[in-house]
């Protein structure tokens, strides 16, 4: 499964923007043809986009594009954007699994010949969206992630959006479970005033602690914060290798259940330990086998 | 007189794209008279160094889009080939003249 701590959106009519995307070190760049280009620019984003790709170095960044939604430009964006070998689309606006297996459709019409399968992720932004997110999240084939967009999904119920987040609770725990019943990943919102790091802190720690595997990211200063919630700290993988000993010590002596420091260690916790210990094998740190 | 054939790459209208902005470009096409070829004007902040370049890229998406017989204003602020790539394909997009296959 892909590392996606951060998801930096990159208006997609933005030149300037869109060749810098790949030097600020995020997991994935999402060039974006939605909400950041103004309808009467729609095709000339797609023609910058479909080149950027063809051409940029996003260096160890994801290639994401958003799409618009099928209603208006999608059709045409995922006909010209998806033999430029996008790594995923960000599908939004999503209400129904039939969304997403009607974008799969178009995508496996464009794709090239032996090109790499585009994968997809759906932005869930309104209250039917979140409703169904189990059934969005079960639709097969291409289908990595769930992301919650909750400025759409508050708007739409009326609610005021808040720095502190009580409004979207209940669809972030929707979102997030529905995303680990599927198997697959889910990510958070993104946290819309770029200048208050504190605000950014507490809101991905939120996201974290409720069980989110990342973070959309509207500005590149957001990257690093979010990275340092995300990041599994140096305490949590000595836990873990301690954990992963101790499980192992007692297979060897016939058991399925081991201690560690009084407490029981069993297979749920030793799949956390696990994770971690992946999480940080692929930020590099060394760590047992 | 012009060959019906040709008719669908043929720029019917004035068309326009990209911004003055920084590491963009500004492209202008206008229909030129049958037979007069591709007459390219350019301004450029790096007109001494990539002058020729930027032409020839413009005239590489001109000729693979099958496009002749046109006026182009540019108006470059140190765009990337890639941009200036896109900005003429929307700007002959928008002046009607899609091109043989109609993509990038």
């Amino acid at each position: 499964m892909s590392l996606r701590r951060t998801m930096l959106f990159i208006p997609g009519n933005n030149p300037g923007m869109l060749q810098n995307g790949g030097v600020f070190g995020a997991d994935s760049v999402i060039l974006d043809l939605e909400d950041a280009v103004a309808p009467q620019e729609k095709d000339a984003a797609r023609f910058l986009v479909a080149q950027a790709l063809k051409t940029v170095d996003y260096g160890t960044s994801e290639k994401v594009v958003r799409i618009n939604p099928l209603d208006t430009f999608g059709a045409k964006d995922i006909q010209m954007i998806v033999p430029c070998q996008p790594d995923v689309l960000l599908v939004p606006k999503v209400e129904s699994a039939q969304d997403i297996e009607g974008v799969t459709r178009l995508v496996a019409q464009a794709e090239m010949e032996g090109q790499k399968p585009v994968q997809l992720i759906a932005l869930l932004e309104t209250a039917k969206g979140i409703a169904l997110a189990y059934q969005i999240a079960q639709t097969k084939g291409r289908l990595v992630a769930l992301a919650l967009g909750a400025e759409d999904y508050t708007a739409g119920l009326g609610a005021a959006r808040t720095k502190e987040g009580q409004e979207i609770f209940t669809a972030r725990s929707l979102v997030i479970n529905a995303a680990a019943a599927a198997g697959i990943q889910s990510l958070d919102t993104p946290f819309t005033d770029a200048n208050d790091e504190d605000g950014l802190y507490q809101d991905a720690l939120t996201g974290k602690e409720l069980g989110f595997k990342g973070k959309l990211a509207i500005n590149p200063r957001q990257i690093d914060v979010i990275h340092g919630v995300l990041n599994p700290t140096a305490a949590t993988i000595e836990w873990a290798e301690a954990v992963v000993q101790a499980i192992r010590k007692a297979e060897a002596e016939g058991s399925g259940v081991a201690s560690l420091h009084g407490k029981m260690v069993d297979a749920p916790i030793v799949a956390r330990a696990e994770h971690i210990l992946q999480l940080a094998r692929k930020l590099g740190v060394e760590v047992m086998q | 007189m012009m060959v019906a054939a040709d008719k669908e790459e043929e720029v019917r209208k004035i068309g326009q794209a990209g911004t003055l902005e920084s590491n963009d470009v500004m492209i202008t096409v206008v229909p030129g008279k049958a037979g007069s070829g591709v007459f390219i004007e350019l301004t450029s902040i790096v007109k001494d160094q990539y002058g020729d370049a930027i032409r020839r890229t413009l005239l590489d998406v001109v000729a693979e889009q099958g496009s002749r017989d046109l006026y182009i204003t540019v108006a470059d602020r140190g765009a990337l080939d890639c941009t200036i790539r896109a900005r003429l394909l929307t700007a002959l997009t928008r002046a009607g003249a899609v091109g043989k296959k109609g993509v990038v």
